[in-house]
C-alpha cells in the first residue's frame, strides 16, 4: 500500500485557476521554445486538471516510480505542454524545466517520454498507439490483482489511426473496466479541421459499438469533467470512454479553432497578448 | 560435433522454452492468432491466464506489450517473422525507444518457409531490427539452441528480436552442447584454419556439409553458428579472422543488411579480410518446396562451397 502524499482533491474553482495557471505555462513554455503544440495543448488542459487535481488519478506526489499507481498515458504525446505544466503543478517538474522544453538534454522533451520525464507513463509521439499500451497496463494490472486504473487520452485526429479501433476490440474482448479513455474532440489537427481531412464522426457511436461504456461532455466544463470522470472511476465491467467537445487553443482568442496554432508556438506579440487574456 | 539426426524446428524450440519459463509470475505470452503457428500455443493451452491472444492485430499486439513489460511483467509476443515487420514503427517507437524488455519471436522466416510464397518469406526482418538502437536480434539455427535461447532470454534486458523457422531440419547441437550457448557469443562448432564460414539459422547445417565436402579437398573450414546477430560477437570474428584469414556468410536471410552486411560493417573498421555472402539477392522469393527455392535462389552447401573456395583465393599472399 502506498503510505505516501496523495494529492489534495480541490474544488471546482481552484482547479479552474489550476488550468489557468496551466494554460500561461503551455504558452510561456512553446514561446520559450519557439515550437511546440499550444492547440492541443490548450484543448486538453482543463481534462488533465480534472484528472489530477480532484484527485482521480492515484499517485505519490513524493515517488512518481510507486508501482502500484495509477497510469496516465498522454497518447497525444504532442500536447506534451498540458502535461508538463501538470507535472510542474504536483512537484514533479520545476518552472526551470518548463522553460527548457525541447532543448538539449531537457526532462520536457518535444513529445511526452517515460524515459526522460518523471510522471510520464508512456512513451508517446507517434500517434494510435497509447490505447494499446494503455490495456497493456490494464491486463497486467488484472493478472496482479491490483485496483489500478489506467487512464488514456487521444486526440480526435488520432482515432484515424487503425490501431486505435485494433485496441478498442480487444479491451473489450478483454474485458478491461479498468481502462478509461479520453477523447480530446476539438476538431482540429495538423493540416486543417478533421471534418476536412478526414471527418470521424460519430465517435461515442464507433466505441458504443466495440462494447464501450460512452460519456459525453463539454471538455472544458470542469464540473461536467468532474462528474463524468467519477462516473468513468465507477464502471468497472467494461471499458469506458469521455469523449470531450473542446476548442483547440482554448483560453487564448486568436488561437481558438485556429489550425495554424496546432504546432506552431506564439510569437512575442502573441505571448504578450495570451499572458494578457490568461491573467 | 557429431550431428543428430533428429530434431525440430527452430520454432519447436520456442514453444518449449516457453513451457520452460512459465514457473515465473513475470512471464506472459501474446499472440496475434498464429499460436499454432509459432508453438506459443502450447504455453496457452496449459497457462491461460497468462496468455492472451489480440486477434489479427499486429500493430495492437506490440503496444500491449509494451505497457505488460512497463507493468513489471515479462512479454514474449509472437507472430510470422514477416507480420511483425508491420508493426514495426510500433516495436521501434513503443517497446525499443523506451527501453521496455519485450522478446518478439518472428517464426517461418526466410525463403525455407516454402510453399506460401514470398508474402510470408521474411527476408529483411533480421537487417530491419539489427538498426533498431538497443535491440539484441537472434537466429537460432534448431529446435535445442532456440529452446535454450529462449530460456536464456529471461535474463536479457532490453528489447529483443528472435527469428525461428518453419521446416524441421537436422539438430546441430545435442542436450549437452547446447548448455555452452550464451546470448552474444557465436558458437564455434568446427573448428578450421583455411576459411571460417558464419551462419545462422537454417543455413547452419548448409554449412557443416559444405566444410564437409571442403574436408575432402584438403580444405580445412571453421564454422561459426552465430545465433546472435546483435550483439555481434566481434571478439571471435577477430580471432577467426586471425585464425582463418577470410570469411563466408551463410544466411536464408537478404545479403543486405543481415549477418552478411553485420559481418561487413564490421570487418570495414578492424581486422580486414575477404568476405564472400551467401544470401538472397535483393529479389523476392516465390512457392516451391524448401529446398527447390534454395537451390533457385542460391542458398545452398554448393554455394557455400564455392564461395569459401573464392574467400580463399582472394586472400593476399
Amino acid at each position: 500500500m502506498n503510505s505516501g502524499r496523495e494529492l489534495p482533491s480541490l474544488s471546482i474553482e481552484e482547479l479552474e485557476d489550476m488550468s489557468r495557471r496551466c494554460r500561461i505555462n503551455i504558452v510561456k513554455m512553446t514561446h520559450e521554445a519557439g515550437a511546440g503544440h499550444p492547440g492541443g495543448s490548450l484543448s486538453a488542459i482543463d481534462l488533465i486538471v480534472g484528472l489530477y487535481g480532484h484527485n482521480f488519478l492515484r499517485i505519490d506526489a513524493d515517488d512518481a516510480d510507486w508501482e502500484d499507481r495509477d497510469r496516465f498515458i498522454m497518447s497525444k504525446g504532442h500536447a506534451s505542454p498540458a502535461v508538463y505544466s501538470i507535472l510542474n503543478e504536483i512537484g514533479y517538474l520545476s518552472e526551470e524545466d518548463l522553460m527548457s522544453f525541447r532543448t538539449l538534454g531537457s526532462v520536457c522533451q518535444g513529445h511526452v517520454d517515460m524515459k526522460w520525464t518523471k510522471g510520464v507513463d508512456f512513451s508517446a509521439g507517434s500517434l494510435g498507439m497509447g490505447l494499446s499500451f494503455g490495456l497493456g497496463c490494464s491486463l497486467a494490472a488484472k493478472m496482479d490483482g491490483s485496483n489500478r486504473t489506467i487512464w488514456v487520452m487521444v486526440g480526435d485526429g488520432e482515432v484515424q489511426e487503425g490501431e486505435v479501433w485494433e485496441a478498442a476490440m480487444a479491451a473489450d474482448f478483454h474485458s478491461a473496466g479498468n481502462l478509461k479513455l479520453i477523447v480530446d474532440r476539438n476538431g482540429i489537427q495538423n493540416d486543417d479541421f478533421v471534418n476536412v481531412q478526414m471527418e470521424v464522426g460519430d465517435v461515442a457511436s464507433k466505441f458504443s459499438s466495440f462494447g464501450w461504456e460512452v460519456i459525453e461532455i463539454d471538455g472544458h466544463s470542469m464540473r461536467e469533467i468532474r462528474d463524468a470522470l467519477d462516473k468513468a472511476k465507477s464502471i468497472n465491467h467494461s471499458p469506458c470512454v469521455i469523449v470531450a467537445k473542446t476548442v483547440k487553443g482554448k483560453g487564448v482568442s486568436f488561437m481558438e479553432g485556429n489550425p495554424e496554432f496546432h504546432g506552431k508556438a506564439p510569437n512575442d506579440d502573441e505571448l504578450r497578448i495570451a499572458l494578457e487574456e490568461l491573467s | 560435433m557429431s550431428a543428430p539426426s533428429t530434431g525440430g524446428a527452430s520454432r519447436d524450440g520456442y514453444g518449449s522454452g516457453l513451457l520452460r519459463i512459465a514457473d515465473d509470475p513475470r512471464v506472459v505470452v501474446i499472440e496475434a492468432d498464429l499460436g499454432k503457428s509459432t508453438k506459443s500455443c502450447h504455453f496457452r493451452t496449459k497457462y491461460p491466464s497468462k496468455s492472451f491472444s489480440m486477434g489479427i492485430a499486429e500493430q495492437n499486439m506490440m503496444l500491449v506489450a509494451a505497457g505488460m513489460a512497463a507493468s513489471g511483467k515479462i512479454p514474449f509476443a509472437s507472430t510470422f517473422a514477416i507480420f511483425t515487420e508491420r508493426a514495426f514503427e510500433q516495436i521501434r517507437n513503443g517497446i525499443a525507444r523506451p527501453g521496455l524488455t519485450v522478446h518478439i519471436c518472428g517464426s517461418h522466416g526466410g525463403i525455407h518457409t516454402g510453399t506460401d510464397g514470398s508474402s510470408a518469406q521474411s527476408i529483411e526482418d533480421l537487417a530491419i531490427y539489427r538498426t533498431i538502437p538497443g535491440m539484441a536480434v537472434l537466429h537460432p539455427c534448431d529446435d535445442l539452441s532456440a529452446e535454450e535461447l529462449t530460456v536464456q532470454l529471461l535474463d536479457h534486458d532490453g528489447p529483443t528480436y528472435m527469428r525461428t523457422a518453419r521446416n524441421k531440419i537436422g539438430r546441430i547441437y545435442d542436450h549437452d552442447s547446447v548448455r555452452e550457448l550464451k546470448i552474444g557469443r557465436g558458437s564455434i562448432i568446427r573448428r578450421g584454419n583455411d576459411v571460417c564460414i558464419i551462419a545462422c539459422g537454417v543455413m547452419v547445417s548448409q554449412a557443416m556439409v559444405a566444410a564437409d565436402e571442403l574436408a575432402d579437398s584438403g580444405i580445412d573450414a571453421a564454422v561459426i553458428d552465430m545465433h546472435t546477430l546483435k550483439p555481434l560477437d566481434i571478439e571471435l570474428v577477430d580471432s577467426m579472422a586471425k585464425s582463418c584469414g577470410c570469411f563466408v556468410t551463410a544466411e536464408d536471410h537478404s545479403v543486405i543488411g543481415g549477418l552478411g552486411g553485420a559481418l561487413a560493417e564490421h570487418l570495414s573498421t578492424g581486422i580486414t579480410a575477404p568476405l564472400e555472402m551467401v544470401g538472397v539477392r535483393d529479389e523476392f522469393g516465390e512457392s516451391g518446396e524448401s529446398a527447390e527455392l534454395m537451390l533457385k535462389m542460391g542458398l545452398t552447401s554448393q554455394d557455400i562451397k564455392n564461395s569459401a573456395l573464392k574467400a580463399i583465393s582472394r586472400k593476399s599472399g
